[in-house]
């Protein structure tokens, strides 16, 4: 087991490299001048040759790479060149936004898509499965940035109930987990949660629908078992599935939307990388994406851990 | 616990509710901007003319500022920290700047001859241990003349321009000056200076949450007792989507929004809203490229194309957010002189130029302009440029728009036509300040300006434009400065250097709580006589 962790802990290395390479390619593949966008607007070309020899742009690409990547292994991500804040920080603290909205979104996805999933399966094919299918097929398809839009207009604009943006009121400091926070976190949840909730539903359904099939279910119920023991052992067996999607919805969503969180002005990792990229702001975005996926490699790391400890077959393999 | 003490504690509460609730609602005024980030603090802000409008003019002054205090004119240069200044009698090089005394930065140190000269410094001196990349990245364009500075008193400085400059006071605006003490107290570094700015302005720094809030509480000494703000309290919150940002605005979230789009105009309105517009110092035209394989070497096709857009038209489709344009700047500037040739929608007449040059149904007029998605300025690119490409239809004029991402677009701008990538391409859309002389004609105008070292794009070469540009840097007295301006700028419009189409209008959409608000023809907004009605 402890071989296994370690392997599979070196392979994430040359994955993240090879995140971070690929990702400092297309930076430096798309056109605009990263330096261009720090300069003025009346800035002369003459300008922009001079500040690009001063960052050091002028160099050649896999040069540049060695040094960002030189000083990323030392724990030094750069300097914003936009704000001129370290990168790390502003990283870190993108990440405890996002983190905030995820473990939200994340709990609502997961209980209502279990509960819809349940009642949906074991209901098959009655009104209430075609109630639930409207509900999560509406929940797959609609573009959640639409949808962010939407309950702006309806919660917000309209009816006054919730506000449209931001993290919490001004002059409130850090967050906290009280009301006027909370308020602010409603609408970007719902957002966030609905693919993943109707993903989770869907799942569900069909792992519950596939167990009921089974013979040791016919066996339970042919045993005279009360029908709320034979549910407990249906959602068991219909569970692993499950935990392994509501995982990588989980994951999805820590990596923070660039569409919601930018309708909300939530200061996540969304939204970070969004104004990174309008800025080309190069130390910005190469640092967020860096933790980003380091972050995905770690967490792909850790289901792979759990599922390995969880069945031996995974393992051996 | 007996019922009058329940009831005592209840109306306690209820008051404290109360004036909780109304300490927070008087005089807070909470704004909405167009711009991701907070935009830099330590008074050389960036992202253009919107940093410089909120964490610019608000921390900071300028030896020279804008008059923002009407609506009426155009914003003029007065006096700031410099109370007056001049060139020398007997060397137009050196100009002496007094300083206005008694003005004290937000840490308390004295603002004076020393500040000025450290703020050079920092900017332009690279062996100055205070010197600042950044700053000096914000405001070279702005200063281009300045060759060095001197310290002649206390209150007084000297300025040297490379060469005589009578436009140089028009360059001073954007040189804010920062408190020397504060970073000497912050252990000499910009990085914890922008977490704590000191500057001379009518606004202090009360706290700076990145990508989140910027919020300003008023400088009660401020030394213009006018400009003393009447607010408790400006909070700037960055929302760059402009649905978000009018969301915010009809759900009461902010109380002031930004560039509001033209489709969200009317339900703006329709909710009790302002819509505030005035003319600004901008323009919205294509630049041409005069090179002699441009089909717009030609006079006549650059006539032609200034008659064939529905100026009127496309105000219409942009629900008023903007106002047609006839020249760089408005008929009503003193730089916009009496050109001759009227710009305006025209049709039959542009088809008569175009008959003249050669083209018609059987060789129709191809053209190529580069144009970009979104930008600072731009305005919204891609319905406009469709509605002139309709337009220039009508005449029969293909016009193929190249479409680039803004930054992209940048980079072909500053290369010029003349640059091998910008081969086939004649006209560029790229809207312009024209705040002062300098950007408002010369910058396009002259060959020294050909790109890389300058911005005339389509290497327009015009012998009485050259002449007028060298004779306006020696005249020194403001009213035959404007004449000069005013010439030079006809006869750009008499020679149709540009397709003009419109002038932005500075939009912003306000709730009916926020009093005081002039909107200025300036970029730039003067926050302190603004209050919210309870």
């Amino acid at each position: 087991m402890l071989f296994y962790a370690v392997r599979r802990l070196l392979y994430a290395i040359p994955i993240g490299i090879g995140v971070t390479f690929i990702v400092f390619s297309l930076v430096h593949i798309a056109p605009g001048d990263p330096i261009s966008a720090l300069l003025p607007n009346e800035a002369t070309q003459e300008m922009v040759e001079q500040a690009r020899r001063e960052y050091g742009l002028d160099q050649p690409l896999l040069v540049q790479y060695a040094t960002w990547l030189g000083h990323a292994a030392r724990g030094d991500l750069g300097t914003s060149i936009g704000s001129g804040r370290p990168v790390a920080s502003e990283v870190a603290g993108a990440v405890g936004n996002t983190v905030i909205l995820a473990i939200s979104a994340g709990l609502v996805a997961c209980i209502l898509g279990f509960l819809l999933g349940i009642v949906a399966g074991l209901w098959r094919d009655r009104p209430v499965d075609h109630i639930v299918s409207l509900i999560t097929i509406s929940g797959v398809s609609i573009p959640h940035y639409w949808l962010a839009i939407l309950l702006v207009i309806v919660f917000s604009v309209d009816l006054n109930w919730l506000p449209p943006l931001g993290i919490g009121p001004d002059s409130s400091g850090g967050w906290r987990p009280d009301w006027p926070h909370l308020s602010h976190l409603i609408l970007p949840t719902i957002a966030t949660a609905a693919i993943p909730m109707a993903v989770i539903a869907r799942t569900l359904r069909a792992s519950v629908v596939d167990v009921l099939d089974q013979d040791f279910v016919t066996t339970l119920r042919a045993k005279g078992l009360l029908p709320r023991r034979v549910l407990w052992h249906v959602i068991r067996n219909a569970l692993p599935t499950a935990l392994a999607v509501m995982g990588l919805q989980l994951g999805n969503m820590l990596g923070g939307s660039v569409l919601v969180e930018t309708v909300f002005a939530w200061p996540g990792t969304g939204f970070l990388l969004a104004s990174a990229i309008f800025q080309r702001d190069l130390p910005l975005l190469q640092g967020t994406m860096l933790v980003l996926s380091m972050f995905f490699v770690l967490l792909n790391l850790i289901v792979d851990l759990v599922q390995s400890w969880t069945d031996p077959r995974i393992r051996r393999a | 616990m007996n019922i009058r003490i329940c009831t005592k504690l209840m109306a306690g509460l209820a008051i404290a509710a109360l004036t909780a609730t109304s300490s927070l609602a008087q005089g807070t005024l909470r704004v909405a901007m167009t711009l991701a980030d907070i935009p830099l603090t330590d008074g050389a802000p960036d992202q253009g003319t919107e940093g410089v409008r909120f964490s610019g003019y608000t921390l900071y002054d300028p030896l020279i500022s804008y008059d923002l205090s009407r609506s009426d004119t155009a914003a003029k240069l007065r006096p700031a920290l410099a109370t007056e200044w001049h060139p020398l009698d007997d060397d137009k090089t050196k100009w002496v700047f007094k300083l206005r005394q008694g003005v004290k930065f937000h840490d308390g140190s004295d603002f004076n001859a020393d500040a000025v000269i450290f703020n050079l410094d920092r900017a332009f001196n690279k062996e100055f241990p205070a010197y600042d990349a950044s700053f000096e990245r914000q405001l070279k364009i702005y200063l281009p003349s300045l060759k060095s500075w001197r310290k002649i008193d206390d209150y007084t400085v000297e300025l040297t321009t490379k060469g005589p400059d009578s436009l140089f006071p028009y360059q001073m605006p954007r040189l804010l000056i920062a408190s020397p003490a504060q970073y000497e107290k912050l252990g000499k570094n910009w990085d914890a200076f922008r977490e704590h700015p000191s500057g001379t302005g009518p606004w202090k720094m009360a706290e700076l949450v990145p990508r989140q809030r910027l919020e300003l509480l008023p400088n009660k000494e401020y030394w213009d007792p006018a400009r003393v703000p009447k607010l408790d309290r400006l909070v700037l919150l960055p929302i760059p989507e402009v649905s978000a940002r009018t969301a915010a605005l009809l759900s009461g979230r902010v109380d002031w929004a930004e560039s509001p789009s033209p489709d969200t105009v009317e339900k703006l309105k329709g909710a009790g809203m302002t819509i505030s517009t005035n003319a600004i110092p901008h323009v919205w035209p294509y630049t041409l490229s005069e090179l002699p394989d441009s089909p717009f070497a030609d006079i006549r096709v650059r006539k032609a194309l200034n008659l064939a857009i529905d100026r009127e038209g496309l105000v219409k489709v942009l629900n008023g957010l903007a106002v047609p344009a006839v020249g760089n700047v408005s008929p009503q500037s003193p730089w916009f002189g009496q050109p001759s040739f009227k710009v305006r929608y025209d049709p039959d007449e542009a088809r008569k130029l175009l008959a003249e040059a050669g083209y018609g149904p059987g060789k129709p007029l191809k053209i190529k302009a580069m144009i970009s998605t979104s930008g600072s300025g731009q305005m919204y690119p891609l319905l406009m440029n469709e509605f002139v490409q309709e337009n220039l239809r009508e005449i029969g004029v293909e016009l193929e728009l190249e479409v680039f991402e803004w930054e992209a677009l940048r980079g072909r701008r500053r290369v010029g036509a003349q640059a091998p990538e910008n081969k086939g391409i004649t006209m560029l859309n790229n809207s312009y300040s024209t705040n002062d002389p300098y950007v408002a004609v010369l910058r396009y105008l002259t060959p020294e300006e050909i790109p890389p070292k300058g911005s005339n794009w389509g290497s327009i070469r015009d012998e009485e434009i050259e002449r007028l540009a060298k004779e306006i840097r020696s005249e020194f007295d403001p009213k035959k400065q404007d004449e000069l301006v005013a010439k030079i700028h006809q006869r750009h419009v008499d020679m149709a250097n540009f397709v003009w189409v419109v002038h932005d209008v500075g939009s912003r959409a306000l709730s009916p709580k926020v009093k005081g608000h002039v909107h200025a023809q300036s970029w730039f907004v003067d926050f302190s006589p603004i209050s919210i009605q309870p």
